[in-house]
C-alpha cells in the first residue's frame, strides 16, 4: 500500500538526518535542500539514492534537479510509488 | 602442411614494482578559491583535497613519466632492454600522435618495445595493466611497462566549478612479468558510451581551430558521474573480488581512483569493507590526476609503511567515457 505523505515526509527527514546530521524535524515541507537545509550536491544524491531503495521508486539524473523543495521530493516520491 | 606457431603462455603475471613522480608545485585550496568563488572550507567540505600537486610550466608529463619509469624499473631490478611493451594511459599527452608511449620508450632504455597510448581517461591505469597481464601471460612481452600520467593543468579552466579545482598533475608506473603464482586477478571492465557526455572536454580540437570555442578544458556533470561512481562502481568492484575468489577480509587496501575524498567514502561504505583494509587517501593532497591517480595511492601507501608486499589491493578506475576497470592485484 503506498505511503501517506506524511509517512514518504517521516521517511525522507530520517534519510536526511542519516546523511547530513541535520534534525528530522528541520526537514519540512517548505524548506529548500540547499539554501534551507544547506545540503550540497553530493549528498543530495546520496540521499535520492537511498530514497529510491526506501521508497521503490526510481528518481533519474535530470529529475534531481528539480527537486528544490522537500514538498518537491516528497510529491514525486508520492506519485512514482509501485 | 606446417603447423603455425603461437606464443609460448606462461601460467600467471604480477606487478614487480611501482614508481611515482607529482608536480613539483603545491597549490593550495586558497591558490584555487578565488575565480570559483569559493574558499578553503567550501573545497575541503565538498572534495576532501586540501592541496593539490601540479607541475611547473618547465615539467612535462613526459618528464614525470620518466621519472616515475625509471624508479619503477630501478625497484623491479630488471633491465630496461627487457621491456617488450610499454602502455602509456593518459588523456593529457598534448600530441595527437605520435604516441607518448614511443618516447617514452626511448628514453627509459625500454628501446624497440612496442608502444602505444590508451585512452580511458581515469580508468587507463587499470586498463594497462589488464593489457599488460594479458600480454605477459600470452607469451607475447616477458616485462610491460604501464604508466599512467597526466597533466591536466593544461586542460583546466580556472572558474569552472565542476572539475577543473579537484585536479593535479603527476605519473605513476608499473612494471607487470611473469610470475610463479597469481599476481593479478580477472579485470572487470568496460564503458557506458551512454554517458558519453557525463565528463570530458567542453569542445572539440575542431572547434578550436575553427575559431567557435575557446581552448577546450575538462568539464563534468558531478551529481550524476557522483550517482555512477559510488553505486554502479559498488557493483564492478564486488564483482571484482568476487572473481579473484577472495573476500573482503582478505583484502590489504582498496585503491580507488582519486576523484574525491567523499566518492572514495561513499564507495567504501558501499562495499562494507573490514575496518584493517587501508583505503588510499591520497587525493587530499595530491589531487586527482586520472590516469596517474591509482598507482600514485598505491605506491605512497606502500611508501608509507600503511600495506606490505604480498598483500591483496583491489584497484579500480572509472571515469570520461564513461569507462571503468577493477582487479585484485598482489601488492609489490
Amino acid at each position: 500500500m503506498a505511503l501517506t505523505e506524511a509517512e514518504v515526509l517521516a521517511g525522507l527527514a530520517e534519510l536526511v538526518n542519516d546523511e547530513t546530521g541535520i534534525s528530522a524535524d528541520a526537514v519540512q515541507m517548505d524548506k529548500s535542500f540547499t539554501d534551507d537545509l544547506d545540503i550540497d550536491s553530493i549528498s543530495m544524491m546520496t540521499i535520492v539514492v537511498n530514497a529510491e531503495d526506501k521508497f521503490g521508486v526510481k528518481i533519474p539524473d535530470e529529475e534531481v534537479k528539480n527537486l528544490i523543495t522537500v514538498a518537491d521530493a516528497v510529491n514525486f516520491i508520492s506519485s512514482n510509488q509501485g | 602442411m606446417k603447423q603455425l606457431l603461437q606464443s609460448e603462455p606462461v601460467s600467471f603475471s604480477k606487478i614487480y614494482a611501482l614508481g611515482a613522480a607529482r608536480g613539483d608545485m603545491v597549490v593550495t585550496n586558497d591558490d584555487v578559491a578565488g575565480p570559483i568563488d569559493s574558499s578553503d572550507e567550501w573545497i575541503r567540505q565538498r572534495t576532501g583535497i586540501a592541496t593539490r600537486r601540479r607541475a611547473t610550466q618547465d615539467q612535462s608529463l613526459m618528464d614525470m613519466s620518466v621519472s616515475a619509469s625509471n624508479e619503477a624499473i630501478n625497484k623491479a631490478g630488471i633491465d630496461p632492454a627487457e621491456i617488450d611493451a610499454v602502455i602509456l594511459a593518459t588523456i593529457s599527452f598534448p600530441y595527437q600522435t605520435p604516441s607518448g608511449a614511443s618516447l617514452l620508450s626511448e628514453l627509459v632504455g625500454a628501446k624497440g618495445a612496442a608502444s602505444y597510448d590508451i585512452s580511458a581517461a581515469c580508468a587507463g591505469y587499470c586498463y594497462g595493466i589488464a593489457q599488460a597481464d594479458s600480454l605477459v601471460r600470452s607469451g607475447t612481452a616477458k616485462y610491460v611497462l604501464v604508466v599512467g600520467a597526466e597533466k591536466l593543468s593544461d586542460f583546466i579552466e580556472p572558474t569552472d566549478r565542476s572539475i577543473s579545482f579537484l585536479l593535479g598533475d603527476g605519473a605513476g608506473a608499473a612494471i607487470v612479468g611473469p610470475s610463479d603464482h597469481p599476481g593479478i586477478s580477472k579485470t572487470i571492465w568496460g564503458a557506458d558510451g551512454a554517458n558519453w557526455d557525463k565528463v570530458g572536454m567542453t569542445d572539440s580540437l575542431l572547434d578550436f581551430r575553427d575559431g567557435k570555442a575557446a581552448w577546450p578544458t575538462l568539464v563534468q556533470e558531478g551529481q550524476s558521474v557522483f550517482r555512477w561512481a559510488v553505486w554502479e562502481m559498488a557493483k564492478v568492484a564486488k564483482e571484482a573480488l568476487e572473481a579473484s575468489g577472495l573476500q573482503a577480509e582478505d583484502l590489504s587496501a582498496l585503491v580507488t581512483h582519486q576523484a574525491n575524498e567523499r566518492i572514495i567514502d561513499e564507495l567504501a561504505k558501499q562495499l562494507k569493507l573490514p575496518e584493517n583494509v587501508v583505503v588510499a587517501r591520497d587525493v587530499v593532497d595530491t589531487g586527482n590526476t586520472s590516469a596517474a591517480s591509482i598507482p600514485l595511492a598505491m605506491h605512497r601507501i606502500l611508501n608509507e609503511g600503511l600495506v606490505k608486499p604480498g598483500g591483496y589491493a583491489l584497484e579500480i578506475g572509472f571515469g570520461a567515457g564513461l569507462a571503468y576497470a577493477a582487479q585484485v592485484v598482489e601488492l609489490p
